[in-house]
């Protein structure tokens, strides 16, 4: 939203004037008083959760909006204030955000960019939010971040692993908590490496769309480094539930390594096919198939069942973990909703701590003095450990999980198990990497 | 005037007047009343309800009027958008380059993919239109990425090139320096009411594509049209070549839709391939038929129905709803809420369900028909006649299975 | 040669599903004269059957193990499904285990029942409506039923296995005498595909080989003469959409092993059945088969990688997979003016 000119602003109001007859001239207050779009003036601030109600991904989105309500919650003193008390910045007290209630609005993302970005200048044009977080799908999260940039609030993503995100889509009002597809390919290598040895031929099913591309990338990228020869890599219509035709020609391959570069939907069924194709019960070149999912979550790892037992691949979170931040953050959520959070929980949950910690630590809602504060902060306690929010890219870096299906699940929540925890360190990159080239981050944008 | 009769002229009189007066009339609740929630009048929903307002008059002309049912006119919006971002991208933020462009570009694509279709009738046809747009869609989300930038959806960047865009060009859609994004807020006592440059032109476009809807409705071309509708076959042994009126249809509701296209990526410069999808594509369809097929205004109305349940009743959660009924006790309260729960915010697809069945049974006509009935209900308290208009009474189409 | 084969199966497969569905919709078109936008939420609902009969057979009391906890620290909950209680744990172990199966003795009243009192309490007032009325109904009746299924199971997935002695592949090549290895097939998709033709076939048979599917062929081809002959083919049609919905149903059922059921599953098929349904040719039954199996198994050669790499080279049409359906309806169409076997004058105004 930007400023009127005055010329302009002339001409409405004569136009407006005459239209309305009934306006009188001395109630107008001219909205460009403001110093930045949505500058809260009354006792609350407004917060938008633009999640995807409908669709696929619902539920991923209802698990997020509870995150979102629990994190109102916590900043507003309620509750038993989660990973705040754990959060390695004490700037929040518990009385809102710079002493203001906090309030929110929720919209329908339907995972569909036209929609999410309609919810959220919705959001900011009709409820007055200062900052839009949510989402469940790269397509979506960059869009939502380019018009948070043009509107001039702060954008929190949620859950978006594209590299694109923080890459060549990078804005100045828009920060990810999430890792991103190279981080899954620097963490998962070396365990895969440990796990199935240096020399494997493996066979990628990607979805056909930039996610599905830039998190091939990665992770062959990765893979090859170690040794490994990428044998194929077929793309598959986003479109798709039966995967059987596209499975059906690996074992034929010379493959033994299948990576399904799949998210949600898609990789549910993908996972579900390629095990009844009995793929992993094969032995090629000597060897035991193996299947690997790069990215995946508990939610997803529900819709495959008994597939998922022993598949290993990287997550950004799980509840499982044993240190202060995650424990505490656990143990409200569950006790509030009667079962674990999932990575997507997780990770809006921080982002909505991060957001009004770095508003308080600026004393201001103002866009660029929130970004300021973002950039280059380093922050521990909120469940992956040490963490740094670059000020190049604006991405989170921090400890990467590896997780395989556990084999004997103790209820339908516990289905993941932790293999190993990959330090920061070796998943950071440097911010002109060339997966990353391209971005500009811009100026950051107040809006008004 | 304009050449029309004095009952199209009121007509599009009390459009002009809607439309003008909608940031009032779609604000009835005072900011932070309870009710607020319910309230339209912003720039963005206000945008939508004229630019799909616009796609729904120009589907109508092909559906409303030859009985044409297409099922892939978002298509024709997914190109018209693409081709106006990437005038955004080559020449400047200017929006009129990027609109007659959107026009042209869908009124060519219309004009390839009717003259194939165009050769079967019926169902046959609809399939037809169905699998072009469902390529369409296909190809802009993978292949294509290059020229739609698929998943993520086609936008400008800083490093584009915008030849035509001077030092002091707005760094956002505008015409002529005027931002399409420039909106004057005025308070009136508890009222906000939002004014906005984008809606305003999105608006008088409507209008004019109204206007010229109306004038095809009356025109020899459009009674041929309906001749068609009505009986292709006895109009083909008069000797006339059907083919020619419905192509010359199908081309102008694809430059509607383009035109639509173009619009909404000015107001909002990215275009995603999921315009193109065939939800997208039956999303016009129910507008249409909910609203009143074959009527001028009816299609209108059904494209602002669905948008505002889209934007509207997507909004509503559990807290919004406890705020409304906290008057009550708070057992009572309680269910209330969990009553109205499952019918909101995640739920609105539910009660667009049910409205949809609603009106199709109730009315037969579209939401058109619930006016008149209204207005007939007034109407004979005055005991005048009523006036028969055909263009309002959609004539059952016939029952074509046998 | 292989993996010609090998496709050919996979696009059998395939294939039943789109067969399955679109006879359902030819079915009722045919009779009744109804576009049914709600019949891919009937096969969904078939699937939500087999998730619905698996969780009431899993319905279980909760002991309290002291000895394990769960992710709070309290004691671990074990679930132990009443059935096993009953039978003992090895039978109802096994009862569940065979709940895909058993569901389809479940589906089978379900469908009738949902099928018939759709057809007498909403589809029978617009056999006179145009058919644009028609699709607005049905549309909104799947939403309504979808939005109802989501509401109950949410939106994930939900994943249902076949019986154990169906998990798992079987080398197929060897069979006919290929090397090991080279043909690998899943069992419970070839259960999936004999049941296909099973149903397929008593469907035809039914409308082949009684007086009331003479009666019902009869109706489809001239409706009123029927009617004056004193024959009421009102309510045999009635039965008719409740098989329809009952043919869409259980294909659901017996889909969930393959894929798990998610609620949007039905619209992800509809679109593609109605391509079926009109590449077959409007009102021909044997035609919505036979353009099902076709554009199954086309859609399996279009996903093996050496043709999609050969129509990118040569062609230049990358990802041939992702239009493939489209690109031979469209092909079919223009040069079949009504689809394979479609009948002259059927929903062509």
């Amino acid at each position: 939203m930007s400023e009127t000119t005055v010329s302009r602003r002339g001409m409405l109001k004569t136009g407006v004037a005459a239209g309305a007859g009934v306006a009188l001239p001395t109630i107008f207050t001219a909205s460009s008083a403001a110093a930045y779009t949505n500058e809260p003036t009354g006792s609350t601030v407004t917060l938008g959760f633009n999640v995807p109600q409908t669709g696929p991904y619902a539920d991923e989105g209802a698990d997020e909006l509870r995150a979102y309500e629990l994190a109102v919650e916590h900043l507003n003193g309620g509750g038993d204030g989660g990973m705040m008390g754990t959060f390695s910045s004490k700037a929040l007290q518990g009385n809102g955000i710079l002493g203001k209630k906090v309030e929110f609005v929720t919209g329908d993302t339907q995972t569909k960019s036209d929609a999410a970005r309609a919810s959220a200048k919705s959001m900011i044009e009709k409820d007055g939010a200062v900052m839009i977080t949510g989402g469940s799908s790269s397509g979506v999260a960059i869009a939502v971040q380019g018009l948070c940039q043009e509107a001039g609030v702060i954008f929190m993503a949620g859950l978006t692993h594209s590299n694109d995100t923080t890459g060549k889509d990078k804005k100045a009002n828009g920060f990810r908590h999430f890792f991103n597809g190279y981080m899954s390919g620097a963490a998962l290598a070396p365990v895969l490496k440990s796990l199935y040895g240096d020399d494997r031929k493996a066979y990628h099913l990607t979805a056909d769309y930039t996610w599905g591309w830039t998190q091939q990338e990665s992770i062959a990228a990765a893979t090859e480094a170690l040794g490994w020869e990428t044998v194929n890599n077929v793309l598959t219509p986003l479109a798709a539930t039966d995967f059987s035709s596209y499975i059906a020609p690996v074992l034929n391959s010379g493959a033994d390594v299948l990576v399904l570069n799949h998210y949600g939907g898609n990789m549910v069924n993908s996972l579900t096919n390629a095990v009844q194709f009995g793929l992993r019960e094969k032995e090629v070149n000597g060897k035991n198939f193996e299947i690997v999912v790069p990215l995946f979550s508990r939610l997803m790892a529900r819709g495959a069942g008994e597939n998922i037992k022993n598949i290993v691949g990287s997550t950004n979170w799980h509840w499982s973990l044993q240190d202060e931040g995650s424990k505490a953050f656990v143990k409200s959520f569950g006790t509030k909703y009667g079962f674990p959070p999932s990575q997507a929980a997780h990770t809006v949950y921080c982002q909505t701590l991060l957001y009004a910690d770095a508003c308080e630590r600026a004393g201001t809602f103002n866009p660029c003095g929130v970004a300021e504060a973002l950039e280059g902060f380093e922050f521990d306690g909120l469940g992956n450990g040490p963490t740094l929010y670059r000020a190049e890219d604006h991405q989170c870096f921090k400890d990467v999980l590896v997780v395989k299906g556990k084999e004997n699940p103790t209820s339908e929540f516990d289905l993941l198990e932790v293999v190993e925890v990959t330090p920061a360190a070796q998943v950071t990159y440097e911010p002109d990497h060339p997966m990353f080239a391209g971005g500009n981050l811009g100026e950051c944008n107040p809006g008004a | 005037m304009f050449g029309l009769n004095s009952k199209d002229t009121r007509l599009l009189l009390i459009v002009a007047a809607l439309c003008l007066f909608a940031p009032f009339l779609l604000n009835p609740f005072p900011e932070g009343s309870e009710l607020a929630q319910f309230n339209a009048g912003y720039p963005d929903l206000m945008q939508r309800f004229v630019i799909f307002g616009i796609f729904a008059i120009g589907f109508n002309i092909l559906f409303g009027l030859t009985g044409y049912l297409s099922f892939g006119h978002a298509a024709f919006l997914g190109v018209g958008s693409y081709s106006a971002v990437w005038m955004f991208k080559l020449l400047g933020y200017n929006v009129l380059p990027g609109i007659v462009l959107s026009v042209i570009v869908a009124g060519l694509f219309s004009l390839l993919i009717g003259f194939i279709s165009l050769r079967r009738s019926g169902i046959y046809f609809s399939i037809l239109t169905l699998a072009f747009a469902q390529m369409s869609f296909a190809m802009a989300y993978s292949v294509l990425t290059p020229i739609t930038n698929g998943e993520t959806g086609l936008q400008v960047y800083t490093d584009d090139p915008q030849f035509l865009m001077g030092a002091n060009s707005p760094n956002v859609p505008h015409l002529f320096g005027l931002q399409m994004n420039a909106t004057y807020k005025m308070e009136l006592g508890a009222w906000l009411f939002q004014f906005n440059a984008g809606y305003y032109l999105c608006a008088i476009i409507m209008l004019v594509m109204f206007y010229l809807a109306v004038r095809i409705f009356r025109s020899p071309f459009g009674i041929m049209l309906r001749a068609v509708k009505t009986n292709q076959n006895r109009m083909n042994f008069t000797g006339l070549n059907s083919r020619p009126y419905t192509l010359a249809a199908f081309v102008i509701s694809g430059m509607y839709a383009g035109l639509a296209g173009g619009l909404m990526a000015s107001m909002d410069p990215l275009a995603g391939a999921e315009r193109m999808q065939w939800t997208a594509s039956g999303e016009v369809v129910l507008m249409t038929i909910l609203g009143g097929a074959g009527t001028l205004i009816g299609p209108v109305l059904g494209a602002g129905f669905i948008k505002y349940f889209e934007n509207i009743f997507s909004k509503i959660n559990d807290s919004v709803l406890h705020g409304w009924f906290a008057f009550l006790p708070d057992g009572l309260e309680d269910f209330v809420v969990a009553i109205l729960h499952p019918f909101v915010g995640k739920g609105w697809h539910l009660t667009l369900g049910i409205l949809f069945m609603l009106v199709v049974i109730f009315l037969p006509g579209g939401l058109i028909e619930g006016g008149q009935r209204v207005a007939r209900l007034f109407r004979r308290k005055k005991q005048t006649p009523d006036g028969k208009d055909p263009e309002h009474h959609p004539k059952p189409a016939p029952h074509v299975a046998e | 040669m292989d993996a010609i084969l090998l496709q050919i199966l996979n696009g059998l497969d395939k294939g039943s599903a789109y067969a399955l569905i679109a006879l359902g919709l030819t079915l009722i078109f045919g009779t009744l004269g109804v576009v049914n936008f709600a019949h891919g939420a009937l096969f969904m609902i078939g699937a939500f059957c087999a998730v619905t009969l698996n969780k009431i057979l899993t319905l279980s009391r909760e002991i309290v193990d002291e000895t394990r906890t769960d992710f709070l620290g309290n004691p671990l909950k074990v679930k132990v499904p009443y059935v096993e209680g009953w039978f003992g744990p090895e039978l109802g172990a096994a009862i569940i285990d065979w709940s895909v199966p058993l569901a389809i003795l479940f589906a089978i009243p379900v469908m009738i029942a949902i099928g018939y009192v759709m057809e007498r309490g909403l589809i029978k007032h617009f056999y006179k409506r145009p058919h644009a009325d028609q699709i607005l109904v049905t549309f909104g009746l799947a939403i309504v039923l979808q939005e109802v299924i989501k509401y109950f199971y949410g939106a994930n997935p939900i994943p249902t296995g076949a019986p154990d002695a169906f998990r798992g592949s079987f080398d197929f090549g060897v069979l006919l005498g290929f090397d090991p290895n080279v043909i690998i097939y899943p069992y419970w998709r070839l259960v999936y595909f004999v049941f296909a033709a099973i149903v397929i076939g008593a469907v035809f048979a039914f409308l082949q080989f009684t007086t009331f599917g003479m009666v019902v062929r009869a109706g489809m081809a001239d409706r009123e003469t029927v009617g004056l002959l004193g024959i009421n083919i009102d309510r045999r049609f009635t039965i008719m959409f409740g098989i329809a919905a009952a043919v869409a149903g259980l294909a659901g059922v017996m889909y969930t092993p393959i894929n798990s059921p998610n609620y949007h599953m039905g619209m992800d098929f509809l679109v593609l059945s109605f391509v079926v349904v009109v590449v077959g040719g409007m009102g021909s039954l044997p035609g919505a088969v036979a353009a099902g199996f076709l554009l199954g198994v086309l859609e399996s050669f279009a996903s093996y990688s050496p043709i999609k790499n050969f129509f990118e080279t040569y062609l230049f049409l990358p990802s041939i997979d992702q239009i493939i359906i489209y690109l031979v309806a469209i092909i079919i169409l223009l040069t079949r003016p009504r689809g394979l076997m479609g009948r002259k004058g059927v929903m062509e105004d």
